[in-house]
């Protein structure tokens, strides 16, 4: 066993690039589900706004980096979440939950048919188009950074992606101080009574569904960015459920829980993905046990393992308050 | 929202349902470890492979999926099946040897045929280790006047075989939801379970014995109908006395959704798979449409099944508490109806009429690690528009949306048919939130 790789690479999970992706989605999760008690089980398509939206304005129709951050990060997220939330959002929670699963699906079928391709590239997906976000990047191409985890392009995405973090935070803790955020958390506790003191219940809903959607459009363009290539595969139905997964395990209705739980998710995920990897390089793992591909199967399971037994046995994850908990008592 | 799935907080149950939980996530894995997984690509396998295209009448290239090629080796053994996917590509791993592929003829679409037909099968050499060879088959259309089916009569055949199955699945989900509130996510890895335990007894064999088809589709129905039992009684009976809400207890069934499918991936691996028996069928001509005999039986089978459910629910002692705990579950409880035995019966019927439209679901198409929750949200889409909750919206929603699945292909493209199902679904939600058959107190 090289301890030494395993020790780097859960190091770059706890505070890498995978971590800033899921750590940005699941703060927009946490306005959605741990403030307003929105079940969106779609944010994978919020994150997919964010990449199309860039890669798109900028490969398709030719428009400037800038332009595409702009309609990656604000215009489609918000389109999305009207699109989604119209239908759903007057109607009891697991309705939102069918439609917001529903839109994963349905981004998969169309960003992958090949009918489309000339404009979304199909299953191979879009490239090019974070050359001016390298552009600015202050680190040197070759060298390595911050204890050598990092190479220049990639310790620049985990720079910018560290600021998103902390603007994203700050603007979490001023709106859930603001009287705004009380009445989320109002209408998460008892939306008849919030109404009953004269809340728009449903435009308040929206709002959240839309923040918390730009918060992923963010995690998805940076990792659009990040790789370099923004491609259907990388935002399927089930990388929603890692977002899911770092909210419940973090704590939700906190506004750090999120980061924290991404964190913890991380540095458990990517230990165990090199130590089976190394177990089944050296032979220590015998090949009709586990074969290379099937190592990479292994962190859904743990996903969905973790689904389960968090939300039954322990839905206030590590720092969450069982009293102010979306996810039972309601 | 303060419902409950049961009344009644037991700290005691706590333990247990611990230990109930771990031990069904085994038992889920054990019984997957069963299905043997196709031989894995070894480093001494070379590959064959392909694309498939066709023109359409202004002669744009587009590709077909969905085509079957099926490899023998020299003796005419079959060694290995192929399918094409969305981009029309398609590929197998296969030892170093002679093999010819054959391509069949009657999964392509209407309208599309070989045109070369006299070189199918076609002779494919692999000399070397990781070489792949490429086993090319020209599309013309060659045949377009012979053909006589009507466009729209052939989906609207194609459309009712799909609604027919989609049906059968999605009866236990709403069934589920109805006596129990759970949005059962998992439903779906019920179907896929189903079509993967009759691979095993068919096609992988069991001690050295392969069933028949009809011989394990049996099997599967007592299966599935154990295991969805088993899953009740070990899973969500003890998460109910436990008084775990509706939203966790919908997370959990989300947990087991994508834990069992990828446990089904591990196992099965990510290619398609086929039953050995009524595969390769000469589709029979009606003038307007053509089908296949299998697919004949298949729907006249649903039909019979769907009825046998339909009467059992309005005739049975059984199906009316059913209806009765799904209508208004305190009312029930109070009339003296055993709820936990009711929804035990739910758990086990719906399970098993899952896993038996996984079954037919691999006889039509193919057998694949996807194929449950692809079919679950179309199950979704269904059961919405005919009222989640009921019994038979389920069924009349279930057949609309497969209808409409097909039929919209004569507007969009075949590779987005799926889109449409799941716009609908939204639609409906925007206009009749309740569904065809529902209630409109449920959904607010």
């Amino acid at each position: 066993m090289d301890w030494g790789a395993i020790i780097e690479n859960t190091t770059r999970g706890l505070i890498g690039e995978q971590f800033i992706y899921f750590g940005l989605a699941a703060l927009g999760l946490n306005i959605h589900f741990g403030y307003t008690g929105l079940l969106n089980l779609g944010q994978a398509v919020f994150m997919a706004a964010g990449a199309y939206g860039l890669s798109m304005s900028v490969v398709t129709l030719g428009l400037n980096f800038w332009w595409g951050l702009l309609l990656g990060v604000i215009v489609f997220p918000l389109i999305l979440a009207a699109i989604m939330g119209v239908p759903t959002l007057r109607l009891r929670a697991d309705y939102l939950a069918i439609v917001t699963i529903a839109a994963s699906e349905m981004f998969r079928i169309v960003a992958r048919s090949p009918s489309l391709d000339r404009w979304t590239g199909s299953s191979d997906g879009l490239t090019g188009f974070a050359t001016t976000f390298y552009d600015l990047s202050p680190y040197d191409k070759q060298e390595r950074y911050f204890f050598d985890l990092f190479i220049g392009n990639q310790m620049w995405v985990v720079t910018v992606g560290w600021i998103a973090l902390v603007i994203v935070i700050l603007i979490s803790l001023l709106l859930m101080k603001s009287p705004w955020g009380r009445v989320l958390k109002a209408i998460r506790e008892d939306e008849d009574a919030a109404r009953s003191l004269g809340k728009n219940a449903y435009w308040y809903k929206m709002q959240a569904l839309m923040i918390g959607g730009v918060f992923g459009a963010m995690g998805g363009m940076l990792r659009a960015i990040g790789t370099q290539s923004a491609q259907p595969q990388n935002f399927i139905t089930d990388v929603t459920f890692f977002a899911w997964v770092a909210l419940i395990l973090g704590g939700a209705a906190k506004v750090l829980g999120p980061i924290a739980g991404a964190a913890v998710l991380y540095a458990i995920l990517s230990f165990t993905d090199v130590a089976l990897r190394q177990g089944v390089d050296n032979g220590h793992i015998p090949e009709w046990l586990m074969t290379g591909t099937q190592v990479g199967q292994v962190r859904f399971m743990l996903i969905g393992l973790g689904l389960i037994l968090l939300a039954a046995f322990r839905p206030q994850g590590i720092f969450g308050n069982k009293e102010e908990m979306a996810l039972d008592d309601r | 929202m303060g419902e409950r799935v049961v009344s009644g907080v037991s700290r005691r149950a706590r333990s247990g349902a611990v230990g109930a939980l771990v031990a069904a996530a085994a038992a889920a894995v054990i019984s997957l470890l069963a299905i043997s997984s196709p031989a894995a690509a070894q480093d001494d396998n070379g590959e064959i492979k392909g694309s498939l295209s066709a023109k359409d009448a202004e002669g744009t290239k587009f590709p077909v999926p969905d085509v079957v090629f099926i490899i023998s080796d020299e003796s005419g053994n079959e060694v290995a099946t192929g399918s094409t996917n969305e981009e029309g590509d398609w590929s197998v791993s296969v030892p170093v040897g002679t093999y010819s592929v054959l391509l069949d003829v009657s999964t392509l679409p209407a309208g599309v045929d070989l045109r070369n037909p006299d070189k199918n099968p076609a002779q494919v050499v692999i000399d070397t280790p990781g070489k792949s060879k490429g086993a090319l088959f020209p599309l013309g259309e060659a045949a377009v006047s012979e053909v006589t089916a009507i466009e729209w009569v052939q989906l609207l055949v194609d459309g009712l075989k799909l609604g027919l199955l989609l049906a059968m699945c999605s009866i236990g989900l709403s069934l589920i939801y109805g006596t129990t509130g759970l949005t059962n996510f998992a439903h779906g890895e019920m179907v896929t379970f189903g079509a993967m335990m009759a691979f095993l007894f068919h096609v992988t064999g069991v001690f050295g014995w392969q069933s028949s088809l009809i011989v394990a589709a049996l099997f599967v129905i007592v299966i599935t109908g154990l295991a969805g039992g088993l899953f009740n009684q070990f899973v969500w009976r003890p998460l109910r006395r436990r008084g775990v809400s509706l939203i966790a207890a919908l997370v959990v069934s989300i947990g087991f959704s994508i834990f069992l499918r990828y446990v089904m991936l591990y196992r099965f691996g990510g290619r398609a798979g086929f039953y050995r028996d009524y595969r390769i069928q000469e589709k029979w001509d009606f003038v307007w449409f053509t089908i296949a005999p299998k697919d004949i039986v298949i729907m006249v089978l649903s039909v019979l099944i769907l009825l046998g459910v339909g009467s059992a629910l309005q005739f049975t002692r059984i199906g009316k508490a059913m209806r009765a705990v799904s209508d208004n579950r305190d009312l029930a409880e109070s009339s003296g109806i055993d709820v936990e035995r009711v929804i035990r019966w739910v758990w086990v019927s719906g399970s098993a009429l899952a896993g038996l439209g996984g079954v037919m679901f691999g006889v039509t198409e193919s057998i694949g690690w996807e194929m449950g929750f692809r079919t679950l949200l179309l199950m979704f889409a269904g059961v919405t528009l005919g009222g989640l909750g009921t019994a038979y919206g389920a069924l009349f929603g279930s057949i609309i949306v497969g209808l409409f699945i097909q039929m919209s292909t004569l507007v969009i493209p075949t590779d987005m048919k799926n889109v449409g199902a799941l716009v609908m679904l939204v639609v409906i939600l925007l206009v009749r939130p309740q569904g065809l058959l529902g209630r409109k107190d449920r959904i607010g």
